[in-house]
């Protein structure tokens, strides 16, 4: 149990993709100016990195390093699975949970393999992580899209109300203010080995 | 030559499962849409206002698959597209009354001046929560443009302090009248040659103190009504759009300016004009 909660806890926070790793910062930039479309966002990011994650761990080490060994295309091959897999899902939800389909709609094919969905799942084969594991990080590092998510979006609303500068405005200010979010995620650096450790 | 062979035709491999499995999925589990939805939705303008009452442009065209949903609710898209749909749906096209929205203050800051210094959020729903806004009127515009902010047209600009509508950009959607705080946006017929620009039910002495271009319930207006169209009533007069000839003579004897006269046809007629 201390080991399930100290890999969510490690992939949400200290290893926070978006805040600290810096992956997938298009949807955190491009959705994350409402709550609302922040939170589809990040459920659907979830959603997707945990799939992507128990398909792709299966992959790599029966077919890829197993099989016939070509661990070098994993990128390619971890694309195409995914994206399909993206597709299917999206079909599968259509058809029977048509409310669910409509809460992801629009961002279920957009994150369709983007960076943070990618990384998850290279990383959880470079880091030599078992099934459960690859599985617990993805979701961790789906929270931890979450609460970059919903803090920013927060931190948005403050400074669009702020009236910066009219030279800062737009991306400029948000890029600014992302990357004082972002420092104050590394102050998280060491404490969860110091406590778990 | 295998080492290149292999990856290649593995990576088809796994790509053809994919795209089979994709294919038998979307037949196998394809959820039927009415064919006419797509040609209906093409239709709509798609500003998603709400001014027809349903959830946006999707929302109504599914209203609209269903019989008995009329069409022409459909404000922005006037009368061209209440035709296109009809045709669609097979039923007899009805007219659609165009709106056009219009700010009823006249309180510029010619006529009358603010009572405090407000330094807070540039919102008038936030500005509205002190002191029921910054101007010496309770019940005028706060100018800050909150309607401004949410047209669609940009046919709002804010103007010696209040917000003005230039009806010709205006397509009536209704979003303006929504956004205001203070409610002082109404959707009028755009074939209106008369409007009362004055929304404060205060009585007239207060309202002339705070500001010179207010209703101050005087009744010249009701008196000098030939078809009777006018009535004052909680201290501010308005106009009866069935009665009204549009003869304007209520905009002349307005001691105050508070009546005005004007073309108020929305971007639909100037369209049709053309």
């Amino acid at each position: 149990m201390k080991t399930v909660i100290f890999v969510i806890l490690t992939a949400a926070i200290t290893n926070n993709y978006v805040l600290v790793k810096f992956l997938g910062i298009c949807p955190f930039l491009g959705v994350s100016k409402k709550l609302d479309q922040a939170t589809g966002m990040s459920i659907a990011v979830i959603f997707v990195e945990v799939m992507a994650a128990a398909v792709t761990w299966p992959i790599y080490h029966k077919l890829l390093d197993g099989g016939i060994n070509f661990t070098y295309m994993e990128t390619t091959v971890f694309i195409l699975v995914i994206a399909a897999l993206v597709q299917l899902v999206e079909i599968i939800l259509k058809k029977y949970i048509p409310s669910l389909h409509k809460a992801l709609g629009v961002y279920l094919p957009l994150i369709t393999t983007n960076c943070g969905v990618l990384g998850v799942t290279m990383n959880n084969i470079s880091d030599g992580f078992n099934f459960r594991d690859s599985v617990l990080t993805a979701l961790g590092c789906g929270l931890g899209f979450f609460l970059a998510m919903v803090i920013f979006s927060g931190v948005r609303s403050r400074v669009e109300e702020a009236r910066p500068p009219k030279e800062f405005e737009g991306l400029p200010i948000t890029l600014i203010s992302a990357s004082i979010v972002s420092l104050s995620f590394f102050g998280f650096a060491g404490v969860l080995t110091r406590i778990f450790g | 030559m295998m080492s290149i062979i292999v990856p290649i035709a593995a990576v088809t491999i796994i790509g053809l499962i994919c795209a089979v499995g994709l294919s038998v999925a979307s037949a196998v589990m394809a959820v039927k849409e009415d064919e006419r939805f797509p040609a209906i939705r093409e239709c709509l303008p798609g500003a998603n206002c709400g001014a027809c009452g349903f959830s946006g442009c999707d929302g109504y065209a599914k209203a609209l698959l269903k019989p008995g949903t009329k069409t022409n609710l459909c404000v922005p898209g006037a009368d061209t597209v209440a035709v296109k749909l009809s045709k669609l749906l097979g039923v007899a096209a009805e007219d659609v009354v165009e709106k056009v929205a219009v700010v009823r203050c006249s309180g510029d800051c010619e006529h009358t001046q603010p009572k405090e210094e407000y330094h807070g959020i540039r919102s008038c729903s936030a500005a509205k929560l002190l002191f029921s806004g910054s101007g010496s009127c309770a019940w005028g515009c706060i100018g800050m443009g909150d309607c401004a902010k949410v047209c669609p047209q940009n046919a709002i600009y804010m103007e010696k302090g209040i917000a003005v509508v230039q009806s010709a950009g205006c397509i009536g959607c209704g979003l303006c009248a929504k956004a205001c705080p203070q409610g002082i946006i109404a959707m009028i017929p755009d074939t209106a040659k008369t409007e009362v620009l004055c929304s404060s039910h205060d009585a007239g002495a207060q309202t002339h103190k705070v500001c010179s271009a207010g209703c101050i319930a005087c009744h010249k207006c009701e008196k000098s009504c030939e078809a009777g169209a006018i009535t004052v009533a909680g201290n501010l007069a308005s106009i009866d759009r069935v009665k009204c000839t549009g003869c304007g003579k209520c905009a002349e004897v307005c001691t105050t300016g508070a009546i005005a006269k004007a073309d108020f046809s929305g971007a639909h007629r100037f369209e049709k004009q053309a």
